[in-house]
């Protein structure tokens, strides 16, 4: 780096400090949905397990925030094709 | 009973290992017992750090699996008296840790030692979360820079919802330790200042380790920094910091390297 870059360069550290304060003040209130999503994946996981069978790792749910609507996205993924009378049945 | 220390941080590389092996050491040497316990299954190196690498006989999983008992585990410091080592194990089973396993081992150490103090594994999978379970202090280890500062902002919620503290209603209590701080670099606006640092994150101030050659030339050596060459700017800084884990009252000023006159003096000493 030259001197006149070095002497004239912009400095870094308050871009840094804004980027981590508006990221962070986002994340913590997604840590607090977190512990919400993964409660809901569980209820939703045994609904569905006592009637299909169905993994942990194949329940997906995502909340996309918004205002003024926001979307709970539940994706459930069951291996092989679901015969319908019988889970009715069961 | 000893006061139980988790030394943890999320991210990976920015000191959690020295640091352990460094405030184990300090604490040490103001005469207290204390065990330093490597949480870091199948990529342990705190023995590496400790300079005890070569007398590892059993580890952490030997003892809870029953093959040993736990004084046949512990390493004594060679230096230290009442320093002492319990290594991890270098198995590949992540789950050779278990909960009921970690309970009883430090339950017993709690028994025989001032200080209990956990180095946890990068990460905040199972054995990170193992490392805090028993925290009543955390020392969160954190560089001025983006990556490790979001990190330890992740994993102070986590301390907040994973230990046993927490599931009691309690709270863990939560230091932060900023290392490879450089202060000529902050002044000049290119690495985050410790008040940023502090007022993102919100944490008590355990202390500011600078960074500096002397931390390298320790763990080539194995030998904790703060004993290495006690006088050092990093050993000093770590000095502090156990001493006001201690409750002492200890200025929060970066210790500043030694002039020219007073090293001549102590290298001929």
């Amino acid at each position: 780096m030259t001197l006149w870059k070095r002497l004239f360069s912009p400095a870094s550290a308050p871009q840094a400090r804004e980027r981590l304060q508006i990221l962070l003040s986002h994340e913590r209130q997604v840590v607090g949905g977190d512990d919400l999503l993964s409660r809901l994946r569980e209820d939703i996981l045994a609904v569905v397990a006592k009637h299909v069978p169905c993994e942990q790792d194949n329940v997906k749910v995502r909340l996309e925030r918004g205002t003024p609507m926001s979307i709970l996205e539940i994706e459930v993924e069951v291996r092989g094709d679901i015969n319908l009378a019988i889970s009715r049945a069961a | 009973m000893a006061k139980i220390i988790t030394v943890t941080s999320g991210k990976g590389g920015v000191g959690k290992t020295t640091t352990t092996a460094a405030i184990g050491a300090a604490l040490a040497r103001t005469g207290d017992k204390v065990v330093v316990v490597d949480f870091d299954v199948g990529l342990r190196n705190l023995d590496l750090i400790m300079g005890a690498e070569r007398r590892v006989v059993y580890d952490f999983v030997n003892v809870i699996q029953g093959d040993a008992r736990l004084p046949q585990a512990l390493i004594k410091d060679k230096r230290l008296d009442s320093l002492f080592l319990l290594p991890a194990s270098q198995t590949r089973d992540k789950d050779a840790l278990t909960e009921e396993g970690v309970d009883r081992v430090i339950g017993m150490l709690s028994q025989h030692f001032d200080w209990v103090i956990c180095d946890s594994p990068a990460g905040i999978e199972r054995g990170a979360t193992l490392a805090m379970r028993h925290a009543e202090i955390a020392i969160v280890v954190t560089n001025p820079e983006v990556s490790s500062v979001r990190d330890s902002d992740r994993i102070v919620g986590i301390l907040d919802a994973k230990t046993l503290k927490a599931e009691r209603g309690e709270t863990v209590d939560k230091r932060l330790l900023l290392t490879r701080y450089d202060h000529v670099r902050a002044a000049r606006g290119d690495m985050l200042k410790t008040e940023d640092v502090l007022e993102i994150l919100s944490l008590p101030l355990l202390g500011i380790i600078p960074e500096s050659n002397d931390v390298l030339k320790a763990s080539n050596m194995g030998v904790p920094v703060s004993i290495h060459d006690p006088n050092s700017v990093p050993a000093r800084a770590y000095q502090d910091a156990a001493l006001r884990l201690k409750g002492e009252n200890i200025a929060m000023e970066l210790p500043r390297q030694r002039g020219l006159f007073s090293k001549l003096l102590r290298r001929a000493a």
